[in-house]
């Protein structure tokens, strides 16, 4: 069973990005911000990251900066979710190593669908 | 896969509001001039979350208000844009406003539309006012906004794809394999790889990509599902899309022609994401997935249940209440099981035992019930910043005791009565700051909240160091209303206690902060409603306080259990004073009021509860038979006469108006140990009843001095 870490400083929508994914069989690990979710990763393997990008203590582009540069993050899709869809920011987040991201508002069909198309 | 998402609603709404109650709280933190760049970090996040989730969560109307707000916030924190009080205090009016849309998806209401959109066009207007408005504000949050999205050409049967990925695509966590795995999946496709990029196997990389491919995929496509497909990694290699035409028999002449790097890119990925992706897949699970979240939406609201947050440690402390509780249950369950006379200690031991775990129990269960007042006091910072800068007053607000536990109904009810207190501390307590100076004070005023426990009680204050209450015109005031005598000898208390009298304003001018004269009473029957007190201390020139006495909990009340006839009845503790037995010489028969009795220096008037409460076979009709149990309430005391006292106990209370209906005299009910009821006097309504009519020109009243 793939493994999926979720980070987002928003209670809601980690429940809800959680329990979607759980739903469609995959095991979640849920992390509240970058730092948390940095610790996690490094204490665990995980197949697929999925973080928000403006949380407290480390925002999601550092998060994925950081998660890239360790070996074991080397390949693994980390994907953002973003309601800034300017350019800029999807530029940052490539830059930073991010695989791809998910606008928001988006709904659990569309994160599903995403999330098979990078952990097949 | 079909989700509801109405379960995730409450959680939504519960840190949404406190979203509200952050950004609140860091927007007043931001001085003009020295603004902490967290703070609009801060601010900016919760917005952003609030935005995030209600997009998802399907509360459009949310989101797109909350867009305005974030991209302001966004330039703030860009430091595009400087913190002046115009733009926060717009902002704040916004969270306003973010507030009612949030309370009426809650409550599966309307917001007033007209003043959300106001609201916006007056944040639109301050993003407007910036020469350097970015440009990209006009995101559409909602994916709805006409995007140039390039026409299919009608008679297109499929795309010719050439992709050529840059080698280090991979090290971005995308897999060419799982690209063409997905294009392959949209329809019949033929793919070609091309491995004339591969080194040498001496320079090879493993971690590279070499190869390129060449696809052609036939069937009705729409161009944006190949786009989306590609939507991360277009800058990560070279890449062609070129419709196959239907009446081209050969692609081949046009395709060859073309040199991938030069193709038009796919546009803006962006745009591709927020074109309804689903239509690619040939079904609507977009579609219906929203339609299952608004069509929850009402009824998750209409069964909303007020829900609190307790403390994990008194849940813990429950747990093992309730551990300790089943333990003895089954000692004595054994015990029961064969039970003889000379084990009859043992079950006083366990039934004691019982009775100790079932009050701690008790107790625990009502830490439940307790919140710290800072949900109450939160509000006030805000308050006070609009209203000061209204009338053009400065004032310091501080607040202690905000870690004060307060029952829940406490808390919800008391809120309205202290916005009361502080408007009219600050509209009529506090000076203007020129009239300040004159008096020889600070120029910036000071309103205080504390809140902390005494002897049973909560208190909560709010002091000014305002001009303090004017006696003499309280006093012109009262008598032009009839409502004292004059020459009528009252004490300052006295005079001070009558701003709580129904009707009585003393402002001037009626402003439209406070002084519409309908005030005072009503904050002192919330109070007493509450089964509390309030009462005034003030100093002219020096500033005044208001004192609010409120019991600790409002669903237990210590009780004295006092006997009339048949009947038990129920005085809270808090309001006896004594209990004494009568002599015939402390009674005066004063005309006009009644029976009244000498106690030390004061003369109290007796109440007979019988009469009263009409109870028919009360065994004491002599005052000399029974007891008088002096008792207090609002201020006022007289003697309560009553066949006996019985025992002082714990009262659950019951509420008579829920089953019943509002009885004078009578707060609650509450069932005894032997299954009868008993109903709970309510002191302060019962002198009312008893002594018929406006407690300040009833007779009573000055006697009591």
């Amino acid at each position: 069973m793939a493994s999926i870490l979720a980070v987002d400083d928003s209670a809601s929508m980690r429940q809800m990005v959680s329990f979607t994914l759980k739903g469609a069989g995959y095991e979640v690990v849920e992390a509240a911000d970058g730092v948390e979710a940095l610790n996690i990763a490094k204490s665990r393997s995980v197949n697929l990251v999925i973080t928000d990008v403006n949380m407290p203590n480390m925002d999601g582009i550092t998060l994925i900066k950081e998660l890239r540069g360790l070996p074991n993050y080397k390949f693994t899709p980390l994907l953002m979710l973003t309601t800034e869809s300017s350019p800029e920011k999807k530029q940052q987040g490539k830059a930073a190593g991010a695989t791809g991201w998910i606008v928001k508002p988006f709904n659990p069909e569309q994160l599903i669908s995403t999330i098979k198309r990078v952990l097949g | 896969m079909s989700i509801d998402m109405a379960q995730f609603h409450q959680v939504f709404f519960e840190e949404s509001f406190e979203g509200l109650d952050i950004m609140e709280s860091g927007l007043l933190n931001m001085d003009p001039g020295t603004v902490d760049p967290e703070d609009i970090n801060t601010v900016f996040r919760a917005a952003h979350s609030i935005k995030g989730g209600s997009g998802t969560f399907g509360f459009e109307d949310i989101a797109s208000f909350t867009h305005v707000m974030e991209t302001l916030l966004d330039e703030m924190r860009d430091g595009r844009r400087s913190v002046n009080t115009e733009t926060v205090d717009v902002l704040l009016q916004s969270v306003d406003t973010l507030r009612e849309l949030l309370s009426a998806a809650r409550d599966g209401g309307e917001a007033d539309e007209a003043r959300v959109n106001a609201q916006k066009a007056a944040l639109e207007r301050v993003l407007n006012d910036a020469p350097e408005s970015p440009a990209d504000d006009t995101e559409d949050i909602n994916g709805t906004a006409a995007q140039p999205v390039p026409r299919e050409e009608p008679r297109t049967i499929g795309w010719h794809i050439v992709f050529r990925p840059h080698p280090h695509m991979m090290q971005t966590g995308n897999d060419p394999l799982r690209i063409i795995r997905e294009l392959a999946s949209l329809g019949e496709s033929t793919i070609e790889a091309d491995t004339h990029g591969l080194p040498s196997f001496q320079v090879y990389e493993p971690e590279q990509s070499y190869l390129s491919w060449d696809i052609r995929l036939r069937g009705e496509i729409p161009r944006t599902a190949v786009d989306e497909i590609f939507e991360w990694v277009e800058d990560d290699c070279d890449l062609a899309v070129m419709p196959i035409l239907d009446e081209l028999p050969d692609a081949h002449v046009q395709q060859e022609s073309v040199n991938p790097s030069e193709q038009i890119r796919s546009q803006p990925v962006a745009e591709s994401a927020k074109n309804d992706d689903s239509t690619a897949k040939g079904e609507s699970p977009v579609g219906s997935g929203t339609n299952k979240a608004t069509g929850k939406r009402k009824s998750a609201a209409g069964g909303s249940t007020g829900s609190i947050r307790v403390d994990i440690g008194k849940i813990d402390a429950l747990i093992n209440m309730v551990g300790e509780l089943v333990i003895t249950q089954s000692m004595l369950g054994m015990l029961g099981e064969d039970f003889d006379m000379s084990r009859v200690d043992r079950l006083q031991d366990g039934l004691a035992q019982l009775e100790r775990h079932t009050r701690e129990l008790q107790e625990s269960v009502m830490q439940i019930r307790m919140l710290p007042i800072s949900f109450t006091f939160s509000r006030f910072p805000r308050l006070v910043h609009d209203l000061s800068t209204k009338l053009g007053k400065k004032v310091e607000l501080k607040l202690t005791g905000e870690h004060t536990e307060v029952d829940k109904t406490v808390i919800e009810k008391i809120g309205d009565p202290l916005v009361h207190l502080v408007r009219n501390s600050l509209d009529h307590g506090l000076e203007t700051p020129e009239e300040r100076i004159a008096a020889g004070k600070q120029e910036t005023g000071s309103v205080e909240l504390n809140a902390f426990h005494r002897g049973g009680n909560i208190i909560i204050e709010v002091r000014d160091d305002g001009r303090g209450l004017d006696k003499d015109r309280l006093l012109k005031k009262g008598i032009e209303k009839g409502l004292v005598a004059e020459n009528n000898g009252l004490s300052d208390k006295q005079i001070y206690d009558l701003i709580f009298a129904p009707g009585f304003s003393t402002a001037e001018k009626v402003s439209d902060v406070s002084g519409r004269g309908v005030g005072m009473d009503v904050v002192r029957k919330n109070i007493m409603e509450l089964g509390g007190s309030i009462e005034i201390d003030s100093e002219p020139g020096k500033g005044s306080a208001i004192i609010i006495r409120l019991p600790l909990t409002l669903a237990i009340l210590d009780g004295q259990t006092v006997a009339v006839g048949d009947e038990t009845y129920i005085v809270p503790l808090t309001s006896i004073i004594e209990s004494i037995q009568i002599r015939p010489d402390m009674v005066n028969l004063v005309a006009g009021r009644g029976e009244t009795f000498k106690l030390r220096d004061e003369y109290l008037p007796i109440v007979r509860l019988h009469d009263v409460l009409k109870v028919e076979n009360a065994r004491a009709k002599e005052l000399t038979e029974g007891l008088l149990v002096v008792v207090e309430g609002e201020g006022r005391r007289c003697g309560l006469f009553v066949d006996d006292l019985r025992g002082q106990q714990q009262v659950v209370i019951k509420s008579l108006e829920a089953n019943y209906g509002k009885v004078m005299g009578i707060s609650g009910a509450t069932i005894l140990g032997d299954g009868s009821v008993a109903l709970i006097l309510d002191i302060p309504g019962l002198m009312r009843q008893a002594f018929d009519g406006d407690p300040l020109t009833s007779p009573d009243w000055r006697l009591s001095a």
